[in-house]
């Protein structure tokens, strides 16, 4: 579904991802976890077409077709999704009539008609319940003056909205207490499918507790200094990545 | 002092012209507006048309406006039709009293009923100072000052007609009532009316100003306004300026606040050629509460100029100005706003705050915001901003899928919704949505089933 090829991205003329390498098949779940200040957000920026990255080299294919040549909206409506890591509030823009701008900005990209607005409430019902979001969220303008747990709900619960085919989900998970955390989880694990992908992008391995990844990469200093299995999140966390630092140093 | 011999030609060319026509300009009315007339003019005189070096007037030259010829309408332009036959007022569900000027005369035809049973007045400026001598006479002029704003000057030497509403103590306006200004000529022309609102203590209103020009040629409107809130009155008060781009808008008004008066004042100015906007408020007594706003969407050579003298004089008063600007294209503007706050007027909270989108490198905004503090114990803000639309916002749209364009227009929406949202008339607010929103989408913005489009006209 995806293949990052030696992806170099910097920003003002300083180097942040230096030579990604990157595949994600339908139905599987990677992490990338890594310090602050790895290239963890760029890269999530990067797949998502924020243009304040320049991209120096390398290539990145989405179903086979050239991903950085499309606008935001474009990948978008292709099916992906990037859960924000700070959420922007917008005042004055209703989470209603965002919401159902996106969806039927989707719907007229697969050729279908604008959705009903009852079948549009309906379905945001059920979407809500599922990230327990509280309904008058969305009787409210985007992000505005939600908290930072309700931020990160309706993250989730603009991804069920639009049901993407791979979500990248920028550190979804930290400021989060153990009860949203769990709700976020359950959101993602409940629209995990055999042919969507997803990846979750954390600093803590808390997160992977409840999102049991296929896959488990470590980004530090712009590259994937290694790749495992959920194992590699545990010994992470038991070792620190001062661990992986010393390592990479000594290469 | 450096002279510009063009601004004294033009000067002179409305002194002599007015002196020509005093007879007809006094004709009809009593002795208590004429009186005004040539203490006016030579205030004027004194004072020339506003160019660049006037510090009010810094970013607006009104010279290449006024040079122009127009014809003047010292007498009310007979027409031979309807005009309820080309001009219907296209906003669902608010039902008003209208009254329409043609030209800045009052258009007879179209009168409502002018005294309505409890007492409130609504006519013609003419024949309320005629009719009621009195209470003309008390507020006509009265907070209007020629002496400081040669616009005004002019216009107390050439005003005839306007709109005049009364309405008493302790009474309510059953329904707003709506001043429909008209501009309509076969040739360019230019016109000063005169309105005078009087707002009895207790009394509760609401009055929306609609400004339209319904055929192509250049028009020049100089308006003054003058507002007297008494002790207690509450009222609304919404303007929506539209014409075309050959129209040079400049409006005066005036508003004095008795104490714990409430008067929240909005401008929509949805298109206009070159509009100056002057606003002076006098807080005059304790415990008022004034909100003044304005937005302003324009494009390609408009300019929109917005002056505002708030005037704190009394104690415990709370005052709000927003204006807040889309600008298009080569569009400029300018916002001054000035909050005197004087030595009595403790407790005073005055606030100000002018934002503006400018959506090209072309556009330009000057904005100069003042405070002048005398007393010790306010609470005083002002502030502005000019830019771009947020990056973050517009990614976090485009993100969803939303196209550029229409994540564009979100955005610009959600910047004038702050303004509009506080119209106080539902139905209003809901149309003037939907116009801003066919504004900024560049499609036509008119408001009625006329046969002109002054959208149109614009874009010509």
């Amino acid at each position: 579904m995806l293949q990052i090829k030696n992806l170099h991205a910097s920003i003002e003329g300083n180097e942040i991802l230096k030579g990604i390498n990157l595949e994600v098949n339908k139905g599987e779940i990677h992490a990338i976890m890594g310090p602050n200040g790895s290239g963890k957000s760029t890269l999530a920026s990067v797949l998502a077409g924020r243009d304040l990255f320049d991209i120096t080299d390398g290539e990145i294919l989405y179903e086979g077709k050239n991903l950085l040549e499309m606008a935001p909206e474009e990948r978008a409506r292709e099916g992906i999704f990037l859960g924000f890591q700070y959420p922007v509030e917008i005042p004055g823009v209703s989470m209603m009539n965002f919401l159902k701008t996106a969806v039927n900005e989707q719907r007229k990209h697969r050729g279908q008609d604008p959705m009903k607005s009852s079948d549009f409430l309906k379905m945001m019902r059920e979407k809500k319940d599922l990230v327990e979001i509280d309904s008058n969220l969305t009787n409210r303008s985007v992000n505005e003056g939600f908290s930072g747990g309700e931020k990160k709900r309706n993250e989730i619960f603009q991804m069920a909205m639009l049901d993407p085919q791979l979500s990248i989900l920028d550190e979804t998970d930290s400021g989060l207490d153990i009860d949203a955390l769990k709700i976020v989880a359950h959101g993602v694990n409940k629209l995990k499918s055999p042919e969507n992908a997803t990846i979750v992008i954390t600093h803590y391995q808390r997160l992977l507790n409840y999102i049991i990844p296929d896959k488990v990469h470590v980004l530090y200093g712009g590259q994937i200094v290694r790749s495992g299995d959920k194992d590699l999140a545990i010994e992470l966390e038991e070792k620190g990545y001062d661990w992986l630092r010393k390592e990479t140093t000594n290469q | 002092m450096s002279i510009d011999a063009q601004s004294i030609d033009l000067k002179d060319r409305f002194a002599d012209f007015f002196y020509k026509n005093l007879e007809t300009l006094k004709d009809g009315l009593p002795e208590h507006i004429n009186e005004h007339r040539e203490k006016a003019i030579q205030s004027f005189q004194k004072q020339g048309i506003p160019n660049k070096k006037v510090e009010a007037y810094k970013y607006t030259d009104l010279n290449p406006a006024f040079e122009q010829k127009y014809r003047t309408y010292l007498r009310p332009k007979s027409i031979d039709f309807d005009l309820n036959d080309i001009f219907h007022c296209d906003v669902p569900a608010l039902d008003t009293h209208v009254v329409l000027l043609l030209n800045g005369w009052y258009y007879e035809a179209k009168t409502p009923q002018k005294k309505l049973p409890n007492g409130v007045i609504i006519t013609s400026l003419r024949e309320a100072a005629n009719e009621y001598p009195d209470l003309v006479k008390k507020h006509y002029n009265q907070y209007a000052d020629p002496e400081k704003e040669s616009l005004t000057a002019l216009n107390t030497a050439f005003a005839q007609d306007g709109v005049f509403i009364y309405v008493p103590r302790g009474k309510t306006l059953d329904k707003p009532v709506q001043v429909i200004n008209l501009l309509m000529d076969e040739e360019d022309g230019m016109s000063q009316h005169r309105n005078l609102f009087i707002m009895e203590e207790n009394s509760h209103s609401q009055v929306v100003v609609c400004d339209h020009t319904l055929s192509q040629r250049n028009f020049l409107t100089n308006s003054v306004t003058e507002v007297y809130a008494g002790q207690n009155a509450q009222m609304d008060f919404v303007r929506i300026q539209n014409e075309h781009n050959g129209s040079t808008q400049l409006s005066n008004f005036y508003l004095n606040q008795e104490r714990d008066s409430r008067v929240m004042a909005n401008t929509i100015s949805l298109h206009g050629g070159l509009i100056r906007n002057n606003y002076n408020l006098r807080l005059n007594g304790e415990n008022c509460e004034n909100s003044t706003m304005g937005l302003y969407l324009t494009d390609r050579g408009q300019h929109i100029d917005s002056y505002v003298h708030m005037d704190h004089a009394y104690p415990h008063c709370r005052s709000n100005q927003l204006f807040k600007g889309v600008l298009d294209d080569y569009a400029t503007g300018a916002f001054n706003g000035r909050i005197l706050v004087r030595q009595d007027a403790q407790k005073t909270e005055a606030y100000q705050a002018n934002n503006n989108i400018l959506l090209t490198d072309d556009a330009k905004m000057n904005s100069k915001p003042q405070l002048e503090i005398y007393a010790d114990d306010v609470k005083c803000s002002h502030g502005g901003t000019s830019g771009q639309l947020n990056g973050d916002a517009m990614f976090y749209l485009r993100s969803r899928g939303i196209p550029l364009k229409e994540a564009q227009l979100l955005l610009m929406y959600a910047f004038a919704h702050e303004v509009i949202g506080e119209i106080n008339i539902t139905p209003l607010q809901d149309r003037i949505h939907e116009l801003v929103e066919k504004r900024l989408r560049g499609e036509l913005s008119r408001c009625n089933y006329c046969q002109m489009h002054c959208g149109d006209a614009g874009k010509n």
